[in-house]
């Protein structure tokens, strides 16, 4: 059986199956009560499950993310959200300090199966503090897995295998993802953790992306189309571990890459992706690759100042163009 | 007396067993035979042991960077501690956490690390996971004087009283903040204070007098285990030995911290020779029964060492070893 879902109700399908086949599974963090801050994703679980396993907590973030990890520690499977991804930098020691070397620094004795569900919440005026896309922070550090899934079939069962992965795992959620829909299969499923998925193949060029701005690559390949440029788009889903197999196979045969990132430039994901290139397919490529990122400033308020701020499906297109174009 | 014999040689020899564990560290951290940092719980033993007397093997404890004693007080094996301090395969963090990452899950040893405060917040996670499965277990969450400046003491504390979460925070007030005396980093000492406007009961301890400790907590454990949790204690004791190594921090050397008089004062009041006292005028135990347990001891850790230093230290080629649990599907 499929039904058409949002992104949110699948987020809020899965957890409410994981509870229900799993009573170690627990949620906490701030505003898991209120659709102000987790929109739908949460909706009807203190019902079911009760406040001992759903926990609303006072604006504590920096105790409430070391509790869910000590809670992980000690045999609980914990999920612990962020409504705003702006939020958990108050909260650097448990993730980084603790749960990320948490298996390495104490020899291999203990687990920290924990999944630090932090949410985007940009445009509307929001301005820097509530606006920020952080997963660059995250992929650095050893001992973390992050993941940025951008379709409800792909964040329930990537959910699923998060939630059940014995380590540290980020999940970076963004609210501007919430209104897609598509069918996604009532039982539970599981997505494996580091694959991307060719979601268009061609052969002009390769355009790689995850989370929100896959959706906007999407738009934009069908664009592309009526200029009869044929782009491969790779979802990446997991930034890291990072599915460099599926990157490099691509522009082994394409030869032309378009990194989009709806983050930072500096140090970012699109970094990282760019090096990996220059390291391992130097020789393949026909033009310089191009990264598509948010300018290294703030975010702004003021919705003039957003509008040049954020990628755009026609900023996509434009830089595919120009990268044929060498 | 109110304890029986076997009770009191039982923490006597707990608290000998730490001293002679951390003295035995002193040399060879001098010769660089140890080279990772190594905080010396001497002079704090009582806490760790009365403490450890308290709880069940099923319950929790989290340290900090002076945790060798709470790790031992608990039941974590003393060979496994020793071949960590010298970073050996066999360790009990495997080579990878030296003397501030020393782990025992199977006798609820559940993590010790030197980020000040850094396992205040982990502790209430693993008494809210107690209370979510009304397991019954109490988790102890020992952290210093220092720590009382950092924020997330206060909001786990809050979050565990708002809860009733099922854990005693242990502040082992040893007068030093690293090199700062308590006077530069609060204005008072009554840290047992800053419980009580969170609805947690609090109160101070003579941390020297082992007897004391037991007694009190004992209380504050059954006190937990019944529902009534969170609980706070304090306990008044001193840092026999520097901050790390074995440099002392005496005034007038290198590290400058230390009034040679006030080392001296508090020597007088060591919990080992409080022990020893009360154990010959009202115990009834002789010099000569205590003169022998001590000498049991030390051929036991010599012995612990001899096998702990026959591990080699983790070869180079599993250096990858441990980064990521390895899922089963």
């Amino acid at each position: 059986m499929k039904m058409k879902i949002n992104f949110g109700l699948a987020i809020n399908q899965a957890l409410h199956q994981l509870f229900s086949t799993d009573e170690n599974i627990m949620l906490i963090g701030q505003g898991v009560k209120s659709p102000w801050y987790v929109g739908n994703t949460c909706t009807g679980l203190i019902d079911r499950f009760g406040e001992n396993r759903v926990i609303d907590t006072p604006v504590s973030e920096n105790a409430m993310t070391g509790i869910a990890v000590g809670s992980a520690i000690t045999g609980m499977k914990s999920i612990v959200v962020h409504p705003r991804v702006d939020f958990v930098l108050y909260a650097m020691d448990p993730i980084i300090n603790q749960a990320a070397n948490w298996h390495f620094m104490n020899g291999g004795k203990s687990c920290v199966p924990v999944v630090f569900w932090l949410i985007i919440n940009r445009g509307g005026e929001q301005a820097a503090q509530h606006s920020q896309a952080l997963h660059a922070l995250f992929t650095h550090i050893p001992g973390l897995k992050v993941i940025a899934p951008s379709t409800p079939y792909d964040v329930k069962g990537m959910l699923v295998s998060a939630i059940n992965d014995m380590n540290p795992v980020v999940f970076i959620d963004d609210r501007w993802l919430y209104r897609f829909d598509e069918d996604v299969p009532e039982e539970l499923y599981k997505i494996p953790l580091g694959k991307g998925v060719v979601r268009n193949s061609g052969n002009d060029l390769t355009i790689v992306s995850f989370s929100y701005t896959a959706k906007l690559c999407e738009e934009a390949v069908k664009e592309l189309q009526k200029y009869n440029i044929s782009a491969e788009f790779i979802d990446l889903r997991t930034i890291k571990p990072l599915d460099e197999d599926i990157i490099l196979n691509s522009v082994n045969k394409t030869g032309r890459l378009l990194i989009v990132d709806g983050a930072w430039r500096f140090n970012g994901v699109s970094s990282e992706i760019a090096a990996i290139i220059a390291e391992k397919a130097f020789n393949k490529l026909k033009a310089p690759l191009r990264r598509l990122t948010l300018p290294d400033t703030p975010a702004p308020a003021s919705s003039t100042l957003e509008d040049v701020y954020y990628i755009k499906s026609s900023d996509i297109v434009k830089s595919a163009i120009e990268i044929l174009k060498f | 007396m109110i304890y029986s014999k076997e009770i009191l040689e039982n923490l006597y020899l707990t608290m000998v067993k730490i001293r002679y564990v951390e003295e035995s560290f002193i040399e060879p951290i001098a010769k660089g035979l140890i080279r990772c940092p190594v905080h010396l719980y001497t002079g704090q033993e009582a806490i760790a042991t009365g403490l450890g007397a308290s709880l069940s093997k099923e319950d929790y404890i989290f340290g900090n960077h002076r945790s060798h004693g709470h790790y031992i007080a608990k039941g974590g094996d003393i060979t496994e501690l020793i071949a960590e301090v010298y970073c050996r395969k066999d360790g009990c963090s495997r080579g990878r956490g030296g003397s501030m990452h020393i782990i025992s899950p199977e006798n609820g040893v559940m993590g010790i690390v030197p980020i000040v405060a850094g396992t205040i917040s982990l502790a209430t996670g693993a008494a809210l996971s107690s209370k979510i499965r009304n397991d019954k277990r109490v988790t102890v969450s020992f952290f210093g004087d220092g720590a009382t400046g950092e924020g997330v003491l206060y909001e786990s504390m809050n979050f565990a009283s708002l809860k009733k979460l099922p854990i005693i925070f242990v502040c082992e007030n040893n007068l030093y903040s690293t090199h700062l005396p308590i006077d530069e980093i609060r204005t008072n000492r009554r840290i047992y204070e800053i419980a009580g406007p969170l609805g947690i009961k609090a109160e101070r301890v003579n941390g020297n007098d082992v007897i004391e400790v037991y007694r009190k907590a004992q209380l504050a454990v059954e006190y937990c285990r019944e529902g009534n949790g969170p609980y706070f204690i304090e306990y008044l004791t001193y840092r026999q030995r520097g901050h790390v190594g074995p440099d002392d921090n005496v005034q007038g050397t290198h590290t400058d911290i230390r009034p040679k008089n006030e080392i001296e004062e508090w020597l007088l009041n060591d919990p080992i020779i409080k022990m020893e006292n009360i154990m010959i005028k009202e115990g009834g135990f002789t010099e000569y029964e205590i003169s022998e347990m001590k000498k049991s001891i030390v051929n036991e850790i010599n012995h612990f060492t001899d096998i702990a230093l026959k591990s080699p230290k983790p070869p180079a080629e599993d250096s990858k070893m441990y980064l990521f649990y390895e899922n089963e599907n």
